[in-house]
């Protein structure tokens, strides 16, 4: 009978993440946003550091502002691209600062440092299709309150931040009712289908020649200027006092013009990130950097490790929680409905928001990830125990009771193994679930399948979103059909028997 | 006088909500007799052998078990001196036959050899098929589900039997025959056996002694022949006659 137990033990195999650091050389991390201007920055910053003797590494595509912001605060990463606008409107709003050495101080009080700007103001702007601003005579942001009908998509981070839509539209009393929050690369191919007119972007954006866009003229001057600048911690310059200096070196080398040909060098012709930065430092810099490009099948074992780790260690700690926990909603009643209720109210919060929520406690990467898919993964697990544990016929339970066994060995030998079917569903549902959600652990750092699946929505490359997809659609195949097989060793015979 | 009684319940009550289904009850047990309990349905008749094993507690009254009160510390050891064949069989879904029969001795740290011997000796009394212990309750017939019941009950060589309708979820053929055959059985074991029955033909086939229950209240403690002679009142004989069969009805063969 000992094997209908065993389920509780199946252990899921575990990945051990080896980490590279080379001898002695201090270990510099780099962030960027999800966005590519943001990923060849990180790219060239990286890269400099690398060349000045350091181990570095780069976090990339992570999911926005406040993440990176909080990473580099806590110290999990040492230095990332940000822009001034973004400095002042969002990561130090409501303390009206504004002009680069307030910036500065204040950030100071923070341990935080600010390198000169690099050279391009890359502002929001707001734009439309050359053709149909044409046709409605619309030139600057002003005229668009004649246009109360156009459909708005604006980028999720600009329906949200200090200075996007909503004081733009007080600023301008623009009286549009259709704004949708989209992704900014898919707001790119609903403008080119019509669904939308009106779009945010950015003024180094490689897309505006490529899809022929105009920028309206912000008349009232609303947006503030989004200098590119390079964030680091005080730390930094005694960790690495070489790296620290080296960065500098960026300081008022890339101007507009060079920041929209390296987008558009990614963007439209496909070169790595890595290699463009690299090219850039050579060129400019005359800074020689070393890049490996990664194989194609290198980095699909990466992803491949990194998404089992996150799926295997939040699956295998939620059974391990989820089957007492069901258990004891089974025996206590009240205490059952609370569980119960606690549990399927974690379930409601979006994924992305659970995600994020994790970040102030256990930063970005693996770990936030990981719990927050150890959260998910509960109620099916928790739920189905209950339920098995509930189901079984009172006559069952009676029969097992007055055969004078106590209630652990009755909990052993009878309740669990006829549970086990249900259990087991509710572990496979997790784990399902699980498998696709991990997906979303790209966006705060944690890889996986979902990396190539971000940066080909960033690319607008569907070969790589495929690459992510289709791996994370058949592992979930996979562990359906695992659990399928784990079901005949598990479940009794006889209980096979009695559904067919 | 009081070592012949193996179950003692006096003043026992027991309440459900709203439904008293049992009220105030002395009952002794007999030792080596086979007592049966009769009643309309929900008189209280299961209820009563679920106090007597310690399933549920008394709200009132004390029960006893070969002169030791039943107390939640005691009930656990005091069970394995019981055996208990529930309603509607009862068999664990997800194990054989034999582990059915066995899974208290195995608990118990039996060995093998001893848990076999004894199971050879059960399958020979209950006339079950040996190979029908690798089998599976949902591989087994009606009949054969209720000898796995009664070998299970029976594996510890327990002082007393609690059997609740054993035969009530049979068809007539086969009931007869394990009603032959569990009569037998009783003969040879010699134990004390408590059964609940809720047909009158049964009750007199297997009862030395028949306790007529309604409303949680024994009406008539009697053998079948009383019951039928002197009614204590006029619901026994209601009772008894509501059962009578048709082809007796036709044949006029009662006064
Ligand atoms: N666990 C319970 N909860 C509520 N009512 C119960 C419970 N068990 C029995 N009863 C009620 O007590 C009465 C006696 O039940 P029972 O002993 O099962 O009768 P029977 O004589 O048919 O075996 C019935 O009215 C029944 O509905
Ligand atoms: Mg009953």
């Amino acid at each position: 009978m000992k094997r209908y137990w065993l389920f509780l033990f199946v252990v899921a195999p575990l990945f051990t993440v080896p980490s590279f650091v080379n001898g002695d050389a201090p270990e510099v991390k780099v962030g960027s946003k999800k966005f590519t201007e943001s990923v060849i920055l990180g790219e060239l910053i990286s890269q400099i550091a690398q060349s000045a003797g350091a181990s570095a590494v780069h976090r990339r595509e992570l999911g926005g502002t406040r993440i990176l912001w909080n990473a580099l605060l806590k110290g999990e990463i040492d230095a990332y691209p940000e822009y001034t606008g973004t400095i002042s409107q969002e990561i130090l709003a409501g303390e009206g600062i504004s002009g680069e050495e307030e910036i500065r101080k204040a950030l100071a009080a923070q341990g935080i440092r600010m390198s000169r700007p690099l050279g391009f103001n890359n502002t929001y702007i707001v734009g439309m299709k050359e053709a149909v601003a044409e046709k409605l005579l619309i030139r600057t942001i002003s005229d668009l309150r004649r246009h109360p009908d156009l459909k708005i998509g604006f980028s999720n981070e600009f329906m949200d931040r200090g200075d996007g839509w909503p004081s733009l539209r007080d600023r301008y009393s623009l009286p549009h009712r259709d704004v949708r929050g989209m992704d900014h690369d898919l707001a790119y191919r609903g403008l080119e289908r019509g669904d939308i007119q009106v779009i945010d972007l950015y003024s180094t954006d490689a897309e505006i020649q490529y899809y022929n866009l105009r920028g309206l003229a912000d008349d009232l001057g609303h947006f503030p200027a989004y200098h590119a600048v390079i964030l680091y911690r005080d730390d930094l310059q005694k960790k690495a006092p070489k790296v620290a200096s080296a960065l500098l070196k960026l300081e008022g080398r890339i101007p507009e013009k060079e920041m929209v040909k390296l987008n558009a060098r990614v963007k439209l012709d496909r070169v790595p990130e890595s290699r463009v930065a690299s090219e850039f430092l050579e060129a400019t810099l005359s800074v020689k950097t070393d890049v490996q490009a990664e194989t194609g099948a290198s980095r699909f074992l990466k992803h491949t490790r990194e998404h089992l780790l996150l799926v295997a260690i939040s699956l295998l700690g939620a059974i391990i929680v989820s089957i007492p926990l069901g258990i004891l909603a089974a025996k206590v009643p009240q205490i059952g409905q609370i569980i119960l209720g606690i549990v399927g109210i974690i379930q409601t919060i979006p994924s992305l928001a659970l995600l994020v929520f994790m970040i102030p406690l256990l930063g970005i990467g693996g770990p936030p990830a990981i719990l927050a898919l150890f959260l998910y993964s509960l109620l099916p697990i928790v739920r189905n125990t209950y339920a098995g544990l509930h189901d079984i016929p009172m006559q069952i339970r009676e029969s097992a009771e007055a055969l004078g066994l106590p209630p652990a060995a009755r909990l052993r030998l009878v309740e669990l193994p006829m549970s086990a079917r249900s259990i087991l569903a509710g572990i496979k549902t997790a784990a399902v679930i699980n498998v696709g959600t991990a997906t979303l652990g790209a966006l705060i750092g944690a890889g996986g399948y979902g990396q190539p699946i971000l940066t080909g929505i960033r690319l607008d490359d569907v070969g790589l979103i495929l690459q992510g997809a289709v791996p994370a659609a058949g592992l979930a195949l996979l562990v359906q059909g695992l659990f399928e097989l784990a079901e005949r060793g598990l479940v009794s015979k006889g209980l096979r028997l009695k559904a067919e | 006088m009081e070592l012949n009684y193996i179950l003692e319940l006096s003043g026992v009550s027991k309440t459900f909500g709203q439904t008293r289904a049992v009220q105030r009850m002395d009952l002794n047990v007999e030792a080596g007799q086979t007592t049966v309990l009769i009643g309309p349905s929900g008189c209280g008749k299961s209820t009563l052998l679920r106090l007597m094993i310690g399933l549920i507690r008394p709200d009132t009254g004390t029960i006893r078990f070969e002169g030791t009160e039943l107390t939640p510390d005691n009930v656990l050891a005091l069970r394995q001196r019981m055996g208990y064949v529930i309603q509607e069989g009862g068999l664990f879904p997800h194990l054989t036959g034999y582990d059915n029969v066995s899974l208290m001795a195995q608990y118990l740290g039996w060995d093998d050899n001893r848990i076999k011997a004894r199971l050879a000796e059960l399958t020979d009394l209950t006339h079950f098929p040996t190979d029908g212990l690798d089998r599976y309750p949902a591989q087994l017939s009606g009949g054969q589900q209720q000898r796995v019941s009664l070998m299970r009950a029976l594996m510890l060589d327990p002082d007393v039997l609690l059997m609740d309708e054993p035969l009530g979820a049979l068809d007539a053929m086969i009931r007869a025959g394990l009603q032959t055959d569990l009569r037998e059985i009783f003969q040879t074991l010699g134990k004390t056996v408590v059964m609940v029955t809720h047909d009158i033909g049964e009750a007199g086939f297997f009862g030395d002694e028949i306790l007529l229950l309604r409303d949680g209240q024994v009406v008539q403690k009697d053998t079948l022949e009383t019951l039928v002679s002197s009614p204590a009142e006029a619901f026994v004989s209601d009772f008894i006659n509501a059962q009578r069969s048709p082809l007796e009805t036709l044949g006029g063969g009662e006064s």
